[in-house]
């Protein structure tokens, strides 16, 4: 029996938007567990070319991941489902906070404040674990780590223009453009002789 | 100017400029949101603590939010959560078919090369700018120490065990509320 996928799509990126506290990047633990580890629907290699273009395109990063995954696994369609499952549990929770609660019930019920002292330094580290498991899948190198690491020292900076996420979106794609065709092929060309 | 279309407009900008996710769109959507008027500044402030109290990114949850506040109705709030998300879902799906389509070309695997040990990079900024005091609490406090021990708990669970997250943000929400 084979249950229909994008329903299954759909709910998945629900559950995933759900339970997405503090942006985008705090769904990769989640989307990886569920999508590629799961549901093996994509591999490693294919999420981080993935996030790699939900990243580069403007807009909210947790609706255009959901994007690039709907579509690379069932097209258009699949990208409205995965995108849809994503967006309703925000709109639905603000929308009911918008009609029955004023913001300030929320903020300052103690409750919520303490459990939510409690969930954001889990985020953090359900932001860390992807590093690691995403730094594996791209065969991040003693000679390579140079990157990532010079990458987020920068941004973290805080300085103007260098702390820039898109600035080494395009860096990296030019700058793998040459390696590959300067080195890459040229070290094949060379086998083959 | 009707407030719909004005709706349209704002969240049309903030779709289409928003770049980089979460708390990089905070001081675009602020902008557009003070400067029409719909919301002090106060205000403001206090959706990014709801939003950050749930689930959902900030670019939806303000959209959601102004839609329905503005216009007294869920029409708005369905009208901005969707202009919110149109522009950037198309260049998306641009993007991502073009990417496909020409997933042979040189030009595409070499950059897909270079992009993978950046995007491992941006993920770990990601994890930086987010220790800091509004999540942490203050340096050498006791609620400090506290985070530190949930945030190595929650690494190692979800690094070394088949554990769910989603079972360990629950886990850290009720560590949360007994140890606060």
């Amino acid at each position: 029996m084979r249950t229909n996928l994008y329903l299954q799509l759909w709910l998945t990126f629900m559950k995933i938007g759900a339970f997405t506290f503090g942006g985008g990047w705090a769904m990769i633990s989640i989307i990886e567990r569920e999508i590629v580890d799961n549901h093996k629907w994509i591999n490693k290699d294919e999420f981080l070319d993935l996030l790699a273009i939900a990243q580069a395109m403007p807009g909210i990063l947790a609706v255009n991941i959901a994007v690039v995954i709907g579509d690379r696994l069932r097209g258009v369609k699949g990208s409205m489902a995965a995108a849809f499952g994503t967006i309703l549990p925000s709109f639905l929770i603000i929308l009911a906070i918008a009609i029955f609660l004023t913001p300030e019930t929320i903020k300052n019920n103690e409750v919520l404040t303490r459990i939510f002292k409690g969930i954001r330094p889990a985020v953090v580290a359900l932001i860390i674990a992807p590093v690691i498991t995403t730094a594996r899948a791209a065969k991040i190198s003693w000679k390579t780590i140079i990157i990532p690491v010079a990458v987020a020292g920068l941004i973290y900076s805080g300085l103007p223009v260098v702390s820039n996420p898109i600035l080494y979106i395009i860096l990296g794609g030019i700058g793998g453009y040459i390696y590959y065709t300067h080195v890459t092929l040229k070290q094949r060309e060379e086998g083959e002789q | 100017m009707s407030i719909y279309l004005k709706l349209i407009w704002a969240y049309l900008k903030i779709g289409l400029f928003g770049f980089g996710g979460g708390y990089a769109m905070l001081s675009l959507v602020q902008n557009i949101i003070v400067e029409n008027g719909w919301l002090s500044s106060q205000m403001f402030t206090d959706i990014v603590a709801i939003s950050q109290m749930t689930p959902g990114p900030i670019g939806i949850n303000s959209a959601t939010y102004i839609g329905y506040v503005t216009t007294g109705n869920v029409l708005g709030s369905i009208i901005a959560t969707l202009v919110v998300v149109l522009p950037p879902y198309l260049l998306t799906l641009y993007a991502s078919h073009y990417i496909t389509r020409h997933s042979d070309s040189t030009i595409i695997k070499g950059a897909f090369m270079g992009l993978r040990p950046v995007v491992v990079g941006l993920i770990a900024s990601a994890a930086l700018l987010l220790m800091n005091k509004e999540n942490f609490g203050i340096a050498g406090s006791s609620q400090q120490l506290i985070s530190i021990a949930i945030c190595v708990a929650s690494f190692c669970t979800v690094y070394f065990t088949k554990i769910h997250p989603i079972i360990v943000i629950i886990m850290a929400g009720i560590a949360g509320f007994f140890l606060f």
